[in-house]
């Protein structure tokens, strides 16, 4: 197959090579920052905030 | 900004700027109104008018009668503002009982059409829309409005951000309200499913949805709490979300400045694809991402417990917003939109699945450690129920979203009992369930009027949304299955007449489920009127100093 620049395959190449990457590294950073024990203290404390009467 | 001779009060420039720009829209309202092409217009823009006079009278007289405007803080609490969180709580109850009316008298007409009483104000094709934009935007949409403003004040410990502009929002959404639903009686309409409002009433809304999204970034902004707790994540992703599809979907060019009529600027395929991508975001954005902030609040403030994993509701928040916006074309497959979008459109449905399920085990988890509630409080038993149908029906959606499924659905009664199910079931429950909350904490009452009612509603409507959801399975399994059957010479077996008779005792059980959670609604009302005008007082003004300390107002 010949490759021909249309738009269509200049937006699936663009989604390939570029932003699907982009969004794997961004799930993963959000994961990351989730999932980090340093975090869990804050995390904790969050899960509780509905509970707190002032 | 005018100045009073004998003090130094003075006009906000909310006040002062309002004032003048509401008789500039008086002004401009008359003009309009002399100038108006139909009735429908003319009568919109006289409503226009009249709202902004009242608005100007309301204003000044505030002005006139107040001391300083209400502080911050009072004894080193903040004064929560419930004012507006009051009115919107009010205007749900009475948009929810009017929508579930007009839904179940179409449920009846598709039964006995004779009930369309041959009059175009009350035929099926208006009074559809005035259910849809009833129940999603003025019920849900004033559930929502009321349970953001109260949720990030408390969860900020801070008061509401803006004077005036909490309760422009209120009142404006629900003019924006009115004015579309009168609006599709007279006949108005872009033709656009849930997007039906003409372009004046979307210019309004997004004045209103603007200032909206103001008031609660700035509320986030003089937070005193460090954390942004993950409820007001779910709130904000659906108010920015909302904001670029209505502006997204709805660009058109009004044929007259002085009429109603306009054109949208989409044309053929790209209109259907926004169309689309508008109404599922709709459904994924309004109708799961807000109800979702509810769940995250308002199940463990009830359960006394904390959120069942925190970590989960993060990961459940990004996924589930990323994954939503890219799910619309499901709902134009086999169309003329290009098969690799509706394969997109599917993939996308299905990997929901994921944090969908994610958000109901997070939902239903929160109850670990506090099941035996469910006995005792039906209002917990009500919010939880709710998440069960969130589950069940976002289930079910992905499914209906293959296309080999689509094939026999679409089209047919199965995709009105899905969407009941997830409205009746998840935002009707987790609303009603909201609202019981609500009321006492707002109007300060120790708790509900009577908990044996909740019950009666509990199980009236409940058994109303089975008999819903599962006629319409029947009833469209079997529309879908008469449409496709053939003969063995290749004739389509059935003509389309016999389909529509074949539904007739399934659209009669319908009616009924509705009429049912109609009563259950209309038990809710008089529980919480009558929680409000004899509920005892909570001892100590413990939630609400708003009640007993904002000076005079």
């Amino acid at each position: 197959m010949r490759a021909i620049l249309t738009v269509e395959n200049f937006a699936s190449n663009l989604v390939l090579t570029f932003w699907t990457p982009v969004f794997v590294g961004i799930f993963i950073a959000i994961l990351t920052y989730a999932l980090w024990p340093r975090n869990k203290a804050m995390f904790d404390a969050a899960a509780r905030q509905p509970l707190r009467e002032d | 900004m005018t100045k009073q001779t004998d003090s130094v009060k003075w006009m906000t420039i909310g006040e002062g700027g309002l004032t003048v720009i509401l008789a500039a829209a008086v002004f401009l309202s008359i003009i309009a109104a002399a100038k108006a092409e139909d009735t429908a217009y003319a009568f919109h823009v006289t409503l226009a008018g009249f709202a902004s006079l009242a608005s100007i009278f309301v204003i000044l007289n505030r002005y006139f009668e107040r001391g300083a405007l209400p502080p911050q803080e009072i004894d080193g609490r903040p004064n929560y503002n419930f004012g507006p969180i009051k009115f919107a709580a009010v205007a749900s109850v009475f948009w929810g009982i009017a929508g579930f009316t007009v839904g179940l008298l179409i449920a009846m007409q598709l039964a006995w059409p004779d009930l369309n009483f041959n009059l175009p104000w009350t035929s099926f094709g208006r009074l559809r829309p005035l259910h849809t934009s009833a129940v999603v935007f003025a019920f849900g949409g004033n559930v929502l409005i009321a349970t953001s403003f109260f949720v990030v004040q408390k969860t900020c410990r801070t008061r509401l951000a803006g004077d005036l502009a909490p309760w422009f929002v209120v009142l404006g959404y629900n003019f924006f309200i009115v004015i579309a639903g009168t609006g599709y009686l007279l006949g108005v309409t872009q033709s656009k499913e849930y997007a039906e409002p003409e372009w004046y009433a979307d210019l309004w809304l997004t004045i209103v949805w603007v200032t909206y999204l103001l008031v609660f970034l700035m509320t986030l902004v003089k937070r005193k709490e460090p954390h942004i707790f993950v409820a007001n994540w779910f709130y904000l992703a659906f108010i920015i979300t909302i904001a670029v599809l209505h502006l997204g979907n709805n660009p058109a060019l009004p044929v007259s400045i002085f009429g109603s009529k306009s054109y949208v600027a989409w044309s053929g395929v790209q209109d259907a694809m926004f169309q689309w991508w508008y109404g599922h975001n709709a459904v994924g954005f309004f109708l799961t991402a807000g109800f979702l902030a509810i769940m995250y609040y308002f199940i463990p403030k009830r359960a006394e417990r904390p959120v069942y994993s925190y970590r989960l509701s993060i990961v459940h928040f990004w996924a589930i917003i990323f994954l939503y916006i890219w799910a619309g074309p499901h709902h134009l497959h086999y169309s003329a939109l290009p098969d690799w979008t509706q394969t997109l459109g599917m993939t996308f449905s299905i990997m929901l699945w994921m944090p969908s399920w994610g958000g109901m085990i997070n939902g239903l988890m929160t109850l670990s450690g506090a099941w035996d509630k469910l006995r005792t409080d039906p209002v917990l038993r009500m919010l939880v129920v709710s998440v069960a149908f969130y589950g069940m029906a976002t289930f079910e959606g992905p499914l209906m979203s293959i296309k080999v499924v689509n094939s026999l659905s679409h089209y047919t009664d199965w995709t009105i009992g899905h969407v009941h199910s997830g409205a009746l079931g998840w935002v009707g429950f987790v609303s009603f369930g909201a609202l019981y909350c609500l009321v006492p904490w707002l109007w300060n009452r120790k708790g509900l009027y009577s908990l044996k009612l909740v019950e009666w509603h509990f199980w009236i409507a409940t058994l109303g949304i089975v008999l819903y959801i599962s006629a319409m399975w029947v009833s469209g399994i079997l529309q879908g299955l008469m449409w496709r059957a053939y003969t063995s010479l290749g004739f389509l077996e059935y003509s389309f007449i016999e389909s529509v008779e074949a539904m007739h005792p399934f659209y009669i059980i319908r009616a009924a489920g509705g009429g049912l959670f109609l009563i259950g609604a209309l038990i809710m009302a008089w529980n919480l009127w009558m929680t409000v005008r004899v509920g005892e007082a909570e001892e100590g003004v413990l939630s609400s100093p708003g009640a007993k300390l904002q000076p005079a107002e």
